[in-house]
């Protein structure tokens, strides 16, 4: 089976007055139909510019320098840019971090939601309205027909946030890419978009990029899961793999920091140490001013280790399972 | 919205009225049109006799009552220089000053705003470099210079246009303009592109900002990850969002040119209200300065009404209420 999204290689980087920096570091991942792929890290790991690199959205000073993006088995990078217009939205969709921004302040939901059927379905307006009054149901929103006369700032953000995820389903895109999707929105509204997530992948079998800084949500979730440091994956396996077994040091941590996986009353063991500035990243694995596990010999490239099918980028990984 | 009209209206009268204390005031610092009228060599009791025939011995805060109540009876004065009525005085000349405005704006705006968009979406191309330092050009050369330049080329050297005056004028409805006439059009595009420039500059400038501005925005990339092409993406998305701040200026714009083309219509001898009011103020026809200027005043604020209605329309965020 080929997968719907293959990622390879992929290398983003933005000129800053402090030199180049590398956000997206050789970034390698493949999701299949129907699964969702969870990718996690910390805030400015590099998540949301992987999902706009994917897409081929990244606006000077940034450029996508290397990799293949295939899309259902095209690379997206080969196309022009008119034939990569028409692959967005259509083959494949992005729900934005922020749902009080990604919509547009002054146009109807209506106005904003048939512009986008129609850019890849020529169909009259009304038809294009009965449409998107059908994808704001299958994301529950209640009376869509009235949502879609209303204006962006009459709807609550997370009224917002489904309208955007609405959006991304209007063409039954073959992969979705989720930036934040639910970060914004409150604990049960979260867990009910998430379930319609689950429901939708196994339906219409997309193929799901779950971006978020939550592990927790995540291992609910996700089959499959990518951890980001510093613009590289640093581990990649099944959810099973990754949560039961992590054998990346940052992993170990991230698990570590779990509420849930704890007594309560405990105070919970944190990573040391922050988020490194891409500008300034140390020599061999950027992990090491924080890693328990640290040796000289990280101070070089650290080598990709899989068994089974996971993968760590460490010199020394943990056991795992 | 009726509570937004009526308190927009008492607002506007107030601003009215504080005006018209002020021009009133002023113009009659300025100095005592008696001593221009009359020949110095007059006999005192003439100058008296004309002194009291003006009101100019009373209070001038009675001058003053006594002018409101006049206006409140439609009576503007009389000009002391033509001996006419201020009001058909300044409405003779208002379609001249009208049509000079209406050309000149349009031509801003027809290319300002395109030129803007295209320099705002383009923004390192050299097109838009080249438009931006046209911009400049535009409002840091001085009008009557450029103005100047344009007679001599055009009409001095090339013998294409006239170097000044109105057309012929022609009839719609019931005003007379001279923008259905071909020699009326060959009069009015001179002044009319002289006095553009500095606006179109400020158009171009507005655009670009806003353009560069929305093309930054999570909407717009939204846009752009929904697959729309550009094309729609500028007129569909952006094209909306930065008109707001665009009406505004226009709204400005249309104001201030109406009330102060006065340059251009001097240096192309437009038989305008700019030119009336520029004589009037050498002679000191106090009559004419006063309503004229509150004339002006009562213009600014029917506009701003009006930008902010359209504002309104445009900017769903923007609610009107009653009151302030
Ligand atoms: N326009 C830009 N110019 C320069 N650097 C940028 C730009 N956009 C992103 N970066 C760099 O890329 C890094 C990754 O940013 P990104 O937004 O992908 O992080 P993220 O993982 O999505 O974080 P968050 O959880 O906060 O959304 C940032 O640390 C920043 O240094
Ligand atoms: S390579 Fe070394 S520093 Fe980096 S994560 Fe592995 S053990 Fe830690
Ligand atoms: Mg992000």
């Amino acid at each position: 089976m080929t997968a719907a999204l293959d990622v390879k290689g992929l290398t983003t980087r933005f000129e800053t007055r402090a030199g180049h920096v590398t956000a997206v570091n050789d970034v390698s991942f493949a999701v299949q139909p129907g699964r969702i792929m969870g990718l996690v890290g910390e805030s400015g790991s590099g998540k949301s510019v992987t999902g706009f690199s994917i897409l081929g959205l990244i606006d000077a000073p940034g450029e996508v320098t290397a990799g293949a993006v295939l899309v259902d088995g095209v690379d997206l990078r080969q196309l022009s840019t008119e034939d990569l217009r028409k692959m967005r939205g259509r083959k494949v969709a992005m729900v934005f971090q922020d749902p009080m921004m990604t919509l547009n302040p002054v146009l109807r939901v209506g106005d904003q939601m048939t512009m986008a059927v129609r850019v890849h379905q020529p169909m009259s307006k009304s038809d294009a309205l009965q449409h998107a009054r059908k994808a704001l149901e299958v994301v529950g929103i209640p009376s869509p027909a009235e949502r879609l006369k209303a204006y962006p700032h009459q709807l609550s953000g997370g009224m917002r946030q489904r309208v955007a995820i609405a959006m991304a389903l209007l063409h039954s895109p073959s992969v979705i890419i989720a930036d934040e999707a639910t970060t914004a929105l409150d604990v049960s509204i979260q867990g009910q978009i998430l379930a319609e997530v689950r429901e939708l992948a196994d339906e219409t079998g997309a193929a799901i990029v779950w971006i978020t800084h939550d592990l927790a949500v995540v291992s609910s979730l996700a089959d499959d899961i990518c951890v980001m440091y510093a613009g590289r994956i640093v581990e990649r396996g099944t959810a099973e793999q990754v949560i039961g077994g992590p054998r990346h040091p940052y992993t170990q941590g991230l698990l570590d920091s779990i509420p849930a996986r704890h007594e309560p009353g405990r105070k919970l063991p944190q990573i040391p140490g922050s988020t490194p500035q891409l500008s300034r990243l140390p020599e061999g694995c950027p992990f090491q001013p924080r890693c328990p596990r640290a040796t000289d010999l990280c101070r070089t490239e650290p080598p990709l280790d899989v068994r089974d099918g996971q993968a760590v980028l460490c010199h020394h990984p943990l056991e795992g399972v | 919205m009726f509570g937004y009209l009526v308190g927009r209206l008492i607002q506007a009268m107030m601003v009215v009225f504080v005006m018209s204390v002020i021009v009133f005031v002023g113009v009659y610092a300025i100095g005592n049109p008696i001593d221009v009228m009359i020949d110095p060599g007059a006999s005192q009791e003439i100058r008296e006799n004309l002194i009291r025939q003006y009101g100019f011995d009373q209070p001038l805060w009675q001058q003053y009552f006594t002018f409101v109540g006049n206006v409140f009876q439609g009576d503007l004065g009389r000009s002391m220089v033509y001996n006419i009525p201020v009001t058909s005085l300044v409405f003779s000349r208002l379609p001249a000053t009208l049509e000079l405005v209406l050309v000149s704006v349009g031509i801003a705006t027809l290319i300002g705003v395109p030129a803007g968009m295209y320099a705002g979406y383009r923004p390192n191309g050299i097109p838009a470099k080249l438009i931006m330092a046209l911009s400049v050009l535009g409002f840091s050369v001085p009008t009557f210079w450029i103005g100047m330049l344009l007679i001599m080329g055009f009409a001095v050297n090339l013998g294409w246009l006239p170097s000044g005056g109105r057309g012929e004028v022609g009839h719609v409805l019931w005003f007379k303009t001279s923008l259905v006439t071909s020699d009326g059009w060959a009069h009015v595009i001179m002044p009319a592109v002289n006095l553009s420039l500095f606006k179109m500059g400020l158009m171009i400038r507005l655009t670009r900002a806003g353009m560069v501005e929305a093309m930054g925005t999570d909407y717009v990339r939204f846009a752009r990850a929904q697959g729309l092409p550009d094309r729609q993406i500028v007129f569909g998305h952006i094209m909306r969002n930065i008109s707001i701040p665009l009406v505004t200026v226009f709204g400005l714009e249309l104001g201030s040119t109406l009330a102060f083309a006065v340059v251009t219509e001097t240096v192309f001898n437009w038989p305008g209200v700019g030119k009336l009011i520029i004589d009037s103020i050498l002679q000191l026809d106090r009559p004419v300065m006063v309503s004229y200027l509150v004339m002006v005043v009562l213009l600014f604020v029917m506009i701003n009404l009006v930008v902010d209605l359209i504002y309104a329309q445009l900017d769903p965020r923007v609610r009107l209420k009653g009151g302030s």
